[in-house]
This record gives C-alpha cells, structure tokens and sequence, in this order.
C-alpha cells in the first residue's frame, strides 16, 4: 500500500485519517484568518453563532445543506463508478433550467400536488440528460469525463445566458428574469407549513426539498451498496476488468452512473427554483456544484459522511455569510479559501498522513506485531 | 470597405492580445502534460499570478520585479501540485480542482485586506505596467496593406505578447528536440523506461510542473499589468480552461496549440465586434454562441469526430517505484 506497507485497522483509516485531513484544512484555514489580523477562536464563535444562533440562521444553515447534499451525492455516485463529475455546476444549471420551464409552461394549469412532483422529475432529467452527453462520449467514444464536464459547465452558462436575455425575460423586465411562477409553482417553505399548524417560525428560504434530499441520502445508500446496479457500479469502479469477466458492461454502468449523478445534481434547481427564487434568474446556482466536491471527499463518498459534511459546509456559508456582515475583514470567500483547503487535504494529499499514522500504530500495539 | 477593413485589422490585434495569455498556458499545460501530469489549475495558477503581480507592481513600482515575484509565486502553486499528485501521488484532477478554488478564495480575501475596493489592487501607473514596446505610428488609411498589417496588427504590442508567441517555437524545441524534452516525453508516455534508465520519474515531473508554474506566472501577470492596470476579483474569467481546451484541441503539441489559442482569441475577439449586430440573411449572431464555441469545438474533437485526440499514454497516473 502507499504508506509503509502496513494495513490499518478500518477505524484508523476511515476515522483517524480523514478527521485529521479535515483538522489540517481547518488549521489552515485558521492560519488565514491570523494573516489578516484576526484571531480565528473568535472568528469560529461568531461563525458558529451566525449558523446556529436563532431559528432564522438555522434555517439559512439548512437551505444551503440541501444543495450540498445533492451535489455531494451526485459527485459520489459518478466516483463509485471511477468518474470524476466535475460537470455538477452545470448540470445544476440545466436541472434549474428544466423545472423553470415545466413551472412557467403549466402553472396556470395544474394544482400545486401534481405540478410539482412533475416539476422534482423535470429538474432531474434535464440535468441527467446534460450529464448525458459526456456520459455517452466518455463510454463509446473514450473522451476523458473530466475534461467534456468542464467544457459543459461553460457551454451551460453560455446557454443560460442566451435564453435569459432572448427568450425567457420578461417583457419590460430591468433584470435577467423570468417571469414569477404562480404560487401553485412554489413548493412550501418551512415557515408557512409551521404556520397552517399554528406555530410561528422566521421567515427562510427552508422549503420541503430538504426532505427530498434527506430522501437521497437513504436511495443512493440502497442503490450503491444493496443493489445488483450498484453492486456493479462498484466493481466497474474498482475493477473494470473484472467486470467484464463478470458480464457487466461497462458502457451502460458508466452511462447510468453519470445520469443518476446528472439527475441529483439537476435537483437541486428543485430547492433553488420551486423553493426560493420562484422565477428563472442567472447564475443561482453560486458555486454549489463546485462545493460538492469538497463534501464528497470530505464524507469518503458514503451518504452519511456527505450528509454530515454537507451540514459542515452549510454551515460555512451561512455562517460565514454573518462574518462578513459582523467583522468587516473577513469576506464570503474565506469559506471559497477553506472549501479549497478541505479538497486539497482530503482529497489531494489523502495519505500524506498516512505513513506516520501506520508508524504510530505500529508502536502502540507491539503485540500485533509480534504475532 | 474602407471601415471593413478597419474593423477587420482591429479585430486581429485582438486576435493577437486576447490569445497571448492562452498561448502561455496552453504551452504550460503541454509541458505539465507531457510530462505525464494534468493540469486542471491552470485557471488558478493564472489567477493567483494576476494578483501578485498586481499587488507587487503596486507596491515596488516595478513591471519587472512584479512579473518575477508572479512567476515565484505560480512556480510555488506548480510545487504544490507536484507535492500532491507527484510525492503523495495524489489525484492530479482533484489536486488541480483544490488549487483553482483556494487561488479564487485566498485573492479575493487577501486583496480586500490589504487594499480594501472590494478585492479590486490599487490602478497602477504606466511605469509599473507592460506598455507597448514601440508607439503606434497611425498610419494613413491610404497605405499600403502590408504596410498597415504590420503596424495595426502586429505593431503597438507590449512586449509579453511577443514572448508569449516566442514562447511556442521554443517549447517545439524543447519538447521535440532536447534531451530534456525527450525524457520529459518519455515520462509522459511510459516512466518505467525511464526509471530503468536511471533517471528519476520524479525530479523530471517536478520540473515539468514548475516550468508550468512559471508560465502560468506570466499569463497572469499578462492579464493585470499589461493587458489591465489593476486586479479584479476573478479576473481570468475561464480562460485557464479555454487554454487547457486549446492545448487539447492542439493535440498536446505547440503549433497545433497555438493554431488553436489563435483560433479562439480570433472567436472571441469577433464575438465582442457582433454584439447587436444584424447580418444580412442570418439576422443577430448568438454572442453566445460564438463564445461557446471553444468548449463545443473541443468536445467534438475529443469524441473523435474531427481527426484523433490522443493525450500521453501514462498521463494522470502515479509513479510507483518497484522496491
């Protein structure tokens, strides 16, 4: 193996390690802060408070958690098949594109019960459909998926900007928007389903597709580890010959993989358009696919890994949000710096703490080693 | 005619300034490639290159010493990823992704704490930017076409566009016909040999991403102090990625690549020409279309559809020496 030559037992590899690469980025990211003159406890206490505070943080803390879920997951499913989907922002883009459209074309038509289940599928299969293309070219034609990914990031942006200033804006509109979607479009935030039962909560942008990601968390689980599909995920990943050997078709995996990933990407127009923003904008989905990369590494690509990573990095954001507004240093793009940093550490140079961790193992159980 | 033709030498000084900063990386992405290592942070390199150049060319004065100290500093990112992707034999792709992020987070923060304006560097006087290396005589519109090309097009440039396009007949060079270059592509294509040779796998990488580094260091410090009198947050806007498409669509060689950073810079300087414009039979020309292309025209390439795109055999994967 890369370090020693030693194996470790699974809760220092699965535990220890990845705890003390995330320590590392943290420590890191707190050697920025004293660089531009502030002390970092201070800056955790006000960021803590700002993400956790009152119920109005907590509720900016959550919105932002779901979006990393989903893209955390999307990120993960394409790497247990070997693929690395870099193409989540985009593919959030097109997902946003999709349900934006479905909403804007039947809004008049439908009630709110079956607007927007169609709504959830048309976010989904536009962004499986955008991951689709790469997908397709990497399995038959052999160009590298990390490579086509980016460009569609930027193919997606260039499109959305061509339909926002053509063809969606609204007529007389000052900004790049669509027309609102009626209120048979919006999906229920939080604080009004609080208020049908009486209970009064703050007004966030928390809507009902937190649960929708909760609900990927358990699919993604029982499809990558307790089904034949996934199962085969796994060992194309792993070992794309062997799968082969064992009648699997690489092709088709790749395929599949890339579009469930595209499609939980794509989801997250769910919370950001149906839930939040009720109209097509540009650029709403902010750097969320990107950030899902950071959650996956972060969570080893396991649901509850990504679920608790992804809390860590809503919480960042909202957070950090509320450090920028409290000390005027810092800025919102001190959490960009510590995103980085948690993908270099837990990604880039997994095991550069590897060795020492076997070394240290070693010594401290000399009667393994004996025997 | 007359104002076609105006329009048209405009749009190829352009050309010219918008792909200089693409021929840099495009041929440090080759180097890095070649060599057996992906460069995805190409982007970031650049961008962090910009800043410092900026923010030291605000501080010393000096072009120079502000193209040195992004040089340094990019040469110091390329050191990083080779620490990650060549010591560790980290994943090159995720270490590249961790560079472009911490370089867009690390300028806008440090840039607002030191200058405040909103991550904007301080405007830089003429003495501390790359200007162009001899004035542009205006020449008369009735001179001879030649005569105009040379002066309009290829005269008033400063003078990283000229290295820039130096640059590439030298990395042919060093790529093709060096000793260095032959190592370096045997590296790229199947480092057992060379181990076997008694070279090392990993000093040879190493240098490969550090010459990257430091021409990475130059388009950033193109980008904020020659082509711009100042930094802005995020200021390389893609254009890391459209290089690394450019070296791409070159196939990983140095004229086909600078044929392509050419094609692109010629795309994007046209795109700005037709915004609103109306041609007879077409009617408005899709800016964004035009700005996509790039990215499409990569795709289709490497799908195979225009000609073979082979990347170096042994590229993306770690060096592991047999003990």
């Amino acid at each position: 193996m890369s370090g020693g030559g030693r194996d470790l037992p699974g809760w220092l590899d699965a535990g220890l390690l990845p705890a003390v690469n995330v320590l590392l980025a943290l420590f890191a990211g707190g050697l920025v802060v004293l660089l531009i003159g502030e002390n970092p406890l201070h800056a955790l206490v006000v960021l803590l408070r700002g993400a956790f505070g009152d119920l109005t943080a907590l509720g900016y803390t959550l919105y932002y958690t779901t979006n990393f879920i989903l893209t955390g997951l999307a990120v993960a499913v394409a790497f247990h098949a070997g693929l690395f989907n870099i193409g989540g922002e985009g593919q959030a883009y097109i997902g946003g594109l999709g349900i934006g459209l479905l909403l804007l074309a039947l809004d008049r038509y439908l009630p709110a019960i079956l607007l927007l289940p169609l709504g959830l599928v048309a976010a989904a299969a536009f962004g499986a459909a955008f991951a689709f293309v790469p997908a397709w070219l990497q399995a038959w034609r052999g160009s590298h998926v990390v490579i086509t990914t980016i460009m569609f990031n930027f193919i997606a942006s260039a499109l959305m900007v061509y339909l926002m200033v053509n063809v969606l804006i609204a007529p007389g509109a000052l900004n790049t928007e669509s027309r609102g979607i009626l209120p048979s479009g919006h999906l229920p935030q939080f604080h009004t389903i609080a208020a049908a039962f009486g209970f009064e909560l703050p007004a966030t942008p928390l809507n009902l597709s937190l649960l929708w990601a909760l609900a990927c968390c358990v699919l993604v689980y029982l499809y990558v580890w307790r089904s034949r599909w996934g199962y085969a995920l796994r060992v194309v990943g792993h070992a794309p010959r062997a799968a082969v050997y064992a009648g699997i078709r690489p092709q088709r995996v790749t395929i599949a993989a890339m579009c469930i990933s595209g499609a939980l990407a794509g989801s997250v127009g769910f919370n950001e358009i149906a839930g939040v923003h009720h109209r097509l904008l540009l650029d709403f989905v902010a750097g969320y696919g990107f950030t899902g990369i950071a959650v996956a590494l972060m969570g080893r690509n396991n649901p509850l890994g990504i679920l608790l990573a992804a809390l860590l990095f809503g919480t960042l954001y909202q957070g950090g949000a509320e450090l920028a507004f409290e000390i005027p240093a810092f800025t919102r793009e001190m959490v960009t710096v510590l995103q980085g940093f948690v993908i270099l550490f837990s990604g880039a140079l997994a095991y550069m703490n590897r060795p020492w961790i076997v070394r240290l193992h070693a010594r401290l159980s000399p009667a393994r080693e004996a025997g | 005619m007359e104002e076609m033709l105006t329009i048209g030498l405009s749009a190829l000084a352009a050309t010219l300034r918008v792909a200089t900063p693409l021929v840099f990386c495009a041929m440090a992405g080759l180097v890095s490639e070649r060599a057996g290592v992906i460069d995805i942070g190409l982007e970031g390199k650049m961008l962090a290159a910009a800043f410092t150049s900026a923010s030291v060319a605000a501080v010393s004065g000096s072009a120079l010493i502000a193209l040195l100290a992004a040089m340094a500093l990019a040469t110091l990112l390329g050191l990083l990823h080779g620490f990650a992707c060549i010591t560790h034999r980290g994943d090159q792709v995720v270490s590249g992704v961790a560079i472009n992020i911490i370089a867009a987070g690390l300028t806008a923060v440090l840039g607002i704490h030191w200058f405040g304006r909103g991550g904007q560097t301080p405007d830089l006087p003429v003495e501390a930017r790359f200007m162009p290396v001899l004035p542009v005589s205006a020449t008369d519109a009735g001179a001879a076409l030649p005569l105009r090309f040379l002066a309009e097009v290829l005269g008033g440039h400063n003078l990283l566009v000229y290295l820039a396009f130096l640059l590439v007949p030298l990395v042919w060079w060093l790529i093709g016909s060096s000793r260095f270059g032959l190592r370096l592509r045997a590296v790229g294509e199947n480092p057992e040999v060379v181990d076997t040779a008694g070279i090392s796998v990993e000093w040879l990488r190493y240098r490969a991403v550090m010459i990257c580094g430091a021409l990475c260091g130059m388009a950033g410090t193109y980008l904020a102090i020659a082509q711009n009198a100042a930094f802005t947050p995020n200021m390389t806007a893609g254009q890391g990625f459209i290089a690394l498409a450019a070296m791409i669509f070159g196939k990983w060689r140095a004229f086909p690549a600078l044929a392509a950073c050419l094609l692109f810079g010629f795309l994007d300087a046209v795109a700005i020409r037709l915004q609103g414009v109306e041609i007879a039979g077409i009617g408005q020309v899709p800016v964004q279309l035009i700005q996509a292309l790039p990215y499409i025209l990569t795709v289709i390439l490497l799908a195979g559809f225009i000609g073979r795109a082979v990347a170096p055999k042994a590229i993306g994967q770690p060096y592991l020496k047999e003990r």
